[in-house]
């Protein structure tokens, strides 16, 4: 029963794990921008979360829109400004410039809210209620809620990016950035709708992240930064459920490994992390060919 | 034949839609087009030919803007739009098909045109339209665009650029890569296109195809221009002669006599 649950608890992790992920997969597969800075991103999503819970005292939940708004914005002017000065130098810099932003955040997250660790209240009694199956497995509320939070932004990612007519144009200038000029559209505006798209996302990680555990300025790219990547090659590049899977199956290999020895959990991870960058480097879910 | 403006031209036909001053344009090191000046009128199909690496796709891409030039200037409807990006110019209507089709291979052939229609402006061309043009798309518009032929892709780029309602529409080497037969098949849609009120600037390695269908002719050869007029007023010989640089220099252009300049010869990469 112990491996079972391990198992469900695993699967339960892999939403969150895809959360992480999937904003880093969409501003890879749209503007080849491997953004070393996502999981300082998404703390600062988590802290700004408990800034405004604290400075407006609005409810944890209305507090979510606002976070996700506030992020989508910083991500539209940021790829605007520094990612699009970055873009245009080529891709060695944009990942230097990303390495340098997740510097800057760490530091800076630790001059203003100190090395010490802050959880996000959500003032309900979700945070800790759980529910049980048999004897041995229990699950907790707010790990299933995540889960289903991840599934809803998944779907609505895909709903996004299949049906809407910024979706159209961030798949075409994902495809061919100057044929997609030739059709009037400016890319660099489309580059900047992709990036709030991917911001709102890494919004609710942080905030998701804050809620199971606690943050600190290092939990970026301690934690976040380094799941989000490994469920994204796991799973397969530019794809997006296969952040899903890519989680899932971090997130059970870190529970067995758990189980195995406490001590082994992370280990577990990168051991079937590098396993399918050896056997299988281009992820579990397959990709389409491209030339 | 010499037709000079066709009907249905919707700017006074006195006034050139487009206008190229002496443009130059490197690439790098490499002067790819040293000085080249065009006009085209209103409802002209106005074609541009040459040898490999004559600088006709440079000239055609710096019209649409995806080169900055060095030197020279391109107006458009009485405005400067040397420093304009391209998709400003694609949404004030110089729209171009680009060589080698460059359809977004990840979009269906329907999203592909919806694409092309989202910064349209306001004209005769709809996606139906375009579907009336050539009506196989219909049952494919579900269908990537990656599995489709030469030819189908290069319909499909003409009809992604159709529905933007270009004034003027730029074709790059429609022939390429395509067999004789298709070929002629595409071009055969041109008067269809030209009734809608479109100006086509063209350009094509297949010379016999270019005067088949041009009401205006002009022959690059490394960067400048060797000949220009209708095709109706030039001789087979002296296009061969302008196109492959050959005999008596049959240049309009009484500044350049011989290739004096000690520029590296224009090639495209």
């Amino acid at each position: 029963m112990a491996w079972v649950n391990a198992v469900i608890q695993g699967i339960l992790t892999g939403g969150l794990y895809a959360l992480f992920a999937c904003g880093l997969s969409l501003m890879f597969g749209v503007m080849k921008v491997v953004n070393l800075a996502h999981g300082d991103l998404a703390t600062v999503a988590g802290y700004v979360g408990v800034g405004v819970i604290a400075a407006t005292h609005v409810p944890f939940l209305w507090s979510v829109p606002i976070v996700v708004a506030i992020m989508a914005v910083l991500g539209y002017v940021l790829q605007r400004s520094l990612l699009q000065a970055a873009i245009s130098r080529g891709e060695l810099i944009t990942l230097i410039v990303t390495f340098g932003l997740s510097i800057v955040i760490e530091n800076g997250l630790l001059q203003f809210f100190t090395a010490n660790t802050r959880g996000i209240g959500t003032g309900s009694s979700l945070i800790s209620a759980s529910f049980s199956i048999g004897s041995q497995i229990t699950i907790a509320w707010l790990d299933v809620v995540i889960f289903g939070l991840a599934i809803v932004v998944l779907l609505g990612l895909q709903y996004f990016l299949s049906g809407s007519k910024y979706g159209r144009l961030i798949r075409a200038v994902a495809d061919d950035r100057e044929a997609a000029q030739l059709s009037g559209a400016d890319y660099r505006h489309v580059f900047g709708i992709a990036a709030a798209v991917a911001f709102a996302t890494v919004a609710l990680a942080g905030i998701s992240y804050g809620m199971t555990t606690v943050i600190d300025p290092t939990s970026g790219t301690d934690t976040i930064l380094l799941f989000a990547f490994a469920a994204v090659v796991i799973g397969g590049l530019g794809s997006l459920w296969g952040t899903l899977i890519g989680g899932i199956v971090l997130g059970v290999a870190q529970q067995i490994g758990a189980q195995i020895n406490i001590s082994d959990e992370l280990l577990a991870g990168y051991i079937v992390f590098l396993a399918v960058l050896v056997i299988r480097p281009q992820g579990l879910t397959a990709r389409r060919s491209e030339s | 034949m010499s037709e000079g403006v066709a009907p249905g031209g919707r700017v006074e036909s006195g006034m050139p839609l487009l206008e190229v001053h002496d443009l130059v344009v490197h690439h790098g090191q490499l002067r790819a087009l040293s000085g080249i000046s065009l006009r085209v009128y209103p409802g002209e199909v106005y074609a541009i030919i040459g040898a490999n690496g004559a600088g006709k796709s440079t000239l055609l891409r710096t019209i649409a803007g995806l080169h900055h030039p060095t030197g020279g200037s391109i107006v458009y409807d009485g405005k400067n739009v040397t420093g304009v990006r391209p998709d400003k110019r694609a949404t004030a209507g110089i729209v171009m098909v680009p060589e080698g089709r460059r359809l977004f291979p990840s979009l269906t052939l329907e999203e592909n045109l919806k694409v092309g229609a989202t910064y349209a402006r306001p004209g005769p061309w709809t996606i139906g339209q375009v579907y009336d043009l050539f009506p196989w798309m219909k049952e494919r518009r579900n269908q990537r665009t990656a599995q489709m032929s030469g030819g189908e892709q290069q319909s499909v780029a003409i009809g992604r650029a159709l529905v933007a309602n270009p004034r003027v529409l730029l074709l790059d080497e429609l022939s390429l890569g395509l067999a004789p037969v298709i070929v002629q098949r595409i071009y055969g849609m041109l008067p269809q296109i030209l009734a809608s009120g479109v100006t086509v600037l063209l350009v094509e390695q297949d010379v016999s195809q270019a005067m088949r269908v041009a009401t205006h002719l002009q022959c690059l050869l490394e960067g400048r221009t060797t000949l220009e007029g209708r095709p109706s007023d030039v001789t087979a010989e002296e296009v061969e002669a302008a196109y492959f640089g050959m005999g008596s220099s049959t240049s309009v252009d009484a500044k350049s006599p011989v290739r004096s300049a000690p520029d590296v010869e224009g090639g495209e990469a």
